[in-house]
Formats: C-alpha cells, structure tokens, sequence
C-alpha cells in the first residue's frame, strides 16, 4: 500500500502539468461545492437573522390580548402587567417585554409628519436583533429618561437632518401634547426605500399616548429556552387563565420561524443550491475521466514495463487509481482554500448577507464535503482508467 | 540446479481466419544458474514469443515450464508477478526506461515492489547499482539527457537491483553501435557473473551471440543447439 503511494505521488511530480491542467475542472468544481455550502451558510444566517427580525428568536412565545368570550371585552391592562411580572419572575425569563404599535407625529424642519410607533421593552433589541448604523439600543437606564429616548428610522433621521447622536439631538413629537423626545439610536437605512418609523420604550410613551392609546392592550413577548417552550407556553396560558378568572381565552403561541412547520424553510433553497454545485462536480468528473482515458492509452507501454518487473495487476489498479485520488485531494484542497478565500471575502459577505450580526466561520462541513466529493471524483475518474491498465498485456505494451 | 526449465513447450496463436499459427514447436531448454546463453535468430523466428515464456509473462500452449523447481501453472496471478519482479530482470531493445523519470528513479522502478528491506532502502540499492555500471555521476539526469549506452546502463542497473536469478536480455545491444554495444553486453556479462545470475541474451547479432558460453538458433520456431565455427 505504502509503495503503491510512493508509486502515485511520483507519477503525479512527473506529470504534474498535465494532471494539474486536468484538475482545473475538478478544482472549480470543488470550489464551486464547497462555496454554495458556504454561501448557503452565509445565506442561511443572514435569512436566519432576518427571520429572527420579524418573528423574534427561537423561541419566541406571544401572548396576545386575552378577550372575554361571551362580552368580547378586552381584559384589564393593569392586572395583565401584573400577571406578566409574575411570569417573568417565577420562571426568570430574562428577555420579555410588551409591544403594541402606535402612531405620532414628527415636527421637522419643514413641517410635521406622521411616524409609526412601535412601544417596546428593552429586551426587544435583542429579542429581534435590532440593529443600528449609529447610537445604541434601549437601556434600562432610558426607562428613567424625563424626556422619552427613541431609536428612529434613517428615513426619519435624515429628513432630521442627520445629528450626531453625540450632541443628543431631540425631536418634538406630538401625542397627546408636544413632547421632547430624545434619539439615542438609527436604523440602517431601509433597502425598500423611506420608512418613517420609530421606536420608542412603553415608559416614554405613556407621556405622548392619546387616552384611546393607552387602553389598547400590547402583545407580550417571551424569549425562552427552546426546549421547555411548549411547557412554559401551557404555564403562561394556565397563570393569565387564573390572574383573569373564568371565561377569558388567553391565547399564547410560538411566533418564531422554527415553529412554522417541522421542516427547515430554507431546506428547499439550499437542496437546490447543492443540486447545482454536484451537477458541476459531475461535469468535472467527466472531463477528468476523458483525460486520464487518454492519458492511460498513452501510458500503456510504462504499465507494461511495470508489470514486466512485478507489479502485479491489483498493485497496477491501486496506483492508477491512487494516482487519481492523490491529484483530485490536491485539487480538492485549492478548490476548499478558493472557496474559502471567495466565501470570507468582504465583497461576498456584503453582497450575500449585508449587515450580518453574529460572525459565521466558513462551515467546516463545507470544507469537509469539498473534501469527500474530491476523493469520490478522483476514485470514480481512476476506476476506468484503472480497468483498462489491469488489460494491459504485458508484451504487446513494451513493444506499443 | 536447474532455475528454467522447459519441456516440449509449443506456442501457437488462432488466426483471424481460424487457422492455427505455431510460432514455437517442442522447445526443451535447461537453464542452470550462474548460465551464460544466447539464442540466435532472425525476425519472426519466435524469439520474442520464447523471450514471452522465459520471462513468465506468458503460458505455453502445451508443454512443461518450471521455475525454480515449481510448474508454471502452479504459479498463477499475482504470485507470477511477484515471482517475476523478484526473480526476473529484463533489458529491452529500446532501453524502456520510463520518460520524464532520472536514472535513479528509473533503476529503483522494480524496487516498489518489493518488500522490506529492499523497498525501504530503495534509493541506496539503486544508488549503488547505477554506480556499479558507472553512471553515479549521472544519476539525475533523464532519459533525454543520456547516450544510447548510458540509457542500456541504467537499464541494465534497472534489471539488477532486485538481485534476480535470471536476466533475459532482448537484442541488448540492437539499439546502439558496435562498440557502444559490445561494451554493454560485456558489463552485463560480468555484473550478472557477478551476482550469479543467470543470463539469456535474444539476439541476432552472431558476434554478441558468440560472447555466451552455450548458443542457440531458433529457427521456425525450434529451437536447437547453435553450430560453433
């Protein structure tokens, strides 16, 4: 076996142009797999944090405003507050908050406009990884704010006339009376164009709020573990159930993109993705498999000659095959280290996931797969060539 | 002790027309060790399908053949091979020496099959061969950059190095001019005496043929005891 490697890896030094030219195929092919596989990863973060944007976490749990079943009548806000602090405290949910949605308007240089409200808590940056070109999500510390904080659109910004955060510019914003409010955060800008919208922490709002406002009920948020959302789903739906008495439907629900259905919604995609990227491996393979026939034919009289000094034909089939799989690992590295290089690439990153928050390594098993596929190749490529050198005769080729 | 040994060997080959073509007809030959023989004889004499059978690459049609003692169909496949790549070394016509390789990686050729020591020390055994035929200086030269008689040395070290018992030497010297072959044919001569092989040279020059201590002539494909001057 070791001989038949020794044998392999001289035959590649001596025909290392050839080989290498033949491999280009099988390297872009490799490069070509293992860059979707790495794509598909960046892409699946990126659509997996855009997911995670609108629907919250994994898992996210909704409580939505219980109502009465039989007078339709909404339940009583204070004692749904404090049936949620009790929930957050007794099963030390660290990330939970209310949200409901509102509307303002925004006094500008040139006049007022409307902006849309979303009332939220501080764990809602998190819980729906919010992000920011400039400034900083909430604090607890903006709760205390005498003047509300607000997280503006850039659209919002802009027309503001973009200040520096720095010189903490306010906004008067009309509620139910003029109110100063403070903007400690921007949204990046929106790439389906203006978007005037605001966030603002429930606190602030109670200052802006029309009376009608304030007696809508918000939605509440749970970011919970995974694996006890179905328990703790029941144990909210059971403890607002009781805080409410009878006849209230208390309606609590995973609003996560992992709770749409049991199967991955980007499956279909990256199936695609890798049908494409073993469709041009399958073309690379060919070429390679036509080159090293060729190749074989022409090597026919230094099989023969091998065999005259004792390379039995397993040992011939060995190193052809070998030969094969040792120049496809070859191009199966660059093809994995080209893929890399093209996958970490700022320009890649930036077209295929802008504004991605948690860092994505390139995914091993795409290197791994880049890998496993190179030696597939290369032993389905050196399979033919290998049969045809094991039918060598041994005379007739010497004398070829 | 007799090394080779064939008794009424005849070879014959089925013609496209479904005739019969006997290419060798009741060939005995005795080769004992240490051996110097030629076999004389012109083109399509059957010297190539003899050198076939010599050399276990190929079987006879009817007939003994024993190597070492043992019959030839009991050594099929792969122990043949082996057998031959330990026991057998062959110098062709046109050198054969693999293109694109040097002289040493040539000469250790026959060593990748081996086992053991030999495999291990592969490039020391070829070193000194290929010093031994007086190429140590040229030992990393390719086939291109080599006279016709350095690539017959580097074939001739190629045949060596797995210290066979018999050497089977195809028209050595066809490619390469009278004194340039003459030379080589006596430094086989003397490195095979040396190692105590066995030698056969297939030639159809009389005058190389002349240096073998027991000549043959196949003529027709029979082989028979070559007429002295």
């Amino acid at each position: 076996m070791i001989g038949a490697f020794v044998e392999a890896w001289a035959e590649f030094r001596v025909h290392r142009a050839r080989v290498l030219l033949s491999l280009v195929g099988v390297a872009i092919a490799v490069a070509a797999l293992s860059g979707v596989v790495g794509v598909g990863a960046l892409a699946t973060q990126a659509q997996t944090e855009q997911l995670e944007r609108g629907g919250g976490r994994p898992a996210t749990l909704v409580l939505s405003p219980p109502y009465n079943a039989q007078t339709g009548e909404q339940a009583d806000p204070a004692v749904l507050a404090a049936a949620f602090d009790q929930i957050v405290e007794r099963y030390a949910i660290t990330y939970a908050g209310a949200v409901s949605w509102s509307d303002a308007r925004i006094q500008y240089a040139d006049g007022t406009d409307g902006v849309t409200l979303t009332v939220v808590s501080p764990a809602y940056g998190p819980m729906h990884r919010i992000q920011l070109s400039e400034g900083s999500w909430f604090t607890v510390r903006d709760e205390q704010r005498l003047s509300p904080a607000l997280v503006v659109s850039d659209a919002v910004w802009q027309r503001l006339g973009a200040p520096g955060l720095a010189t903490n510019p306010t906004v008067t914003v009309y509620g139910a009376q003029p109110t100063t409010a403070v903007i400690v955060g921007v949204l990046p800008p929106d790439p389906y164009g203006p978007n005037y919208q605001a966030y603002i922490l429930s606190s602030g709002y109670a200052a802006i709020a029309q009376p009608s406002q304030t007696a809508a009920l918000p939605m509440y948020e749970f970011w919970v573990p995974l694996d006890l959302a179905d328990a703790l789903m029941e144990r909210i739906r059971a403890e607002v159930g009781s805080a409410l008495g009878d006849g209230w439907i208390v309606d609590v629900q995973r609003q996560d993109y992992l709770a749409w259905g049991t199967s991955d919604p980007l499956e279909p995609i990256r199936i695609v993705l890798l049908a494409i990227a073993g469709l041009i491996l399958f073309l690379g393979a060919l070429s390679l498999v036509n080159i090293a026939l060729v190749t074989v034919r022409q090597r026919v009289r230094e099989i023969g000659i091998r065999r005259a000094f004792g390379a039995t034909a397993p040992r011939v089939f060995l190193a052809v095959m070998l030969e094969s799989v040792v120049a496809t690992v070859i191009a199966g590295v660059i093809g994995v280290v080209l893929a890399v290089i093209v996958v970490q690439s700022e320009w890649v990153r930036a077209a295929i996931a802008p504004g991605l928050q948690d860092s994505v390594p390139f995914p091993a098993e795409a290197a791994l797969i880049g890998l496993v596929a190179a030696v597939a190749v290369g032993a389905l490529a050196g399979l033919l060539p290998a049969l045809v050198a094991v039918r060598v005769k041994v005379i007739d080729a010497i004398r070829y | 002790m007799t090394l080779l040994s064939l008794q009424a060997v005849t070879r014959s080959v089925v013609l496209p027309d479904g005739g019969r073509l006997e290419i060798l007809r009741g060939v005995d030959l005795d080769v004992e060790a240490g051996d110097h023989l030629s076999i004389v004889g012109r083109s399509g004499s059957g010297k190539s399908t003899l050198l076939n059978l010599l050399g276990l690459l190929d079987t006879p049609t009817s007939g003994r053949i024993a190597f070492d003692g043992k019959p030839l169909e009991r050594l099929a496949g792969s122990r043949r091979d082996r057998t031959r790549g330990r026991d057998v070394g062959f110098v062709f016509q046109q050198f054969n020496l693999l293109p694109g390789r040097t002289a040493l990686e040539n000469a250790m050729t026959p060593l990748l099959y081996a086992r053991g020591r030999q495999f291990w020390r592969r490039e020391r055994i070829a070193t000194d061969m290929l010093e031994r035929v007086g190429l140590g200086d040229r030992l990393h030269s390719t086939p291109d950059r080599l006279s016709g008689g350095e690539q017959q040395r580097v074939a001739i070290a190629r045949a060596l190095v797995r210290g066979p018992r018999l050497i089977l030497a195809d028209e050595p010297t066809g490619a390469l001019d009278v004194d340039t072959g003459t030379a080589v044919m006596a430094l086989l001569d003397e490195v095979a005496h040396a190692s105590g092989a066995a030698l056969i040279t297939i030639t159809h020059d009389p005058g190389i043929a002349a240096m073998a201590r027991r000549r043959y002539r196949l003529d027709a494909g029979v082989l028979s005891a070559a007429v002295t001057a």
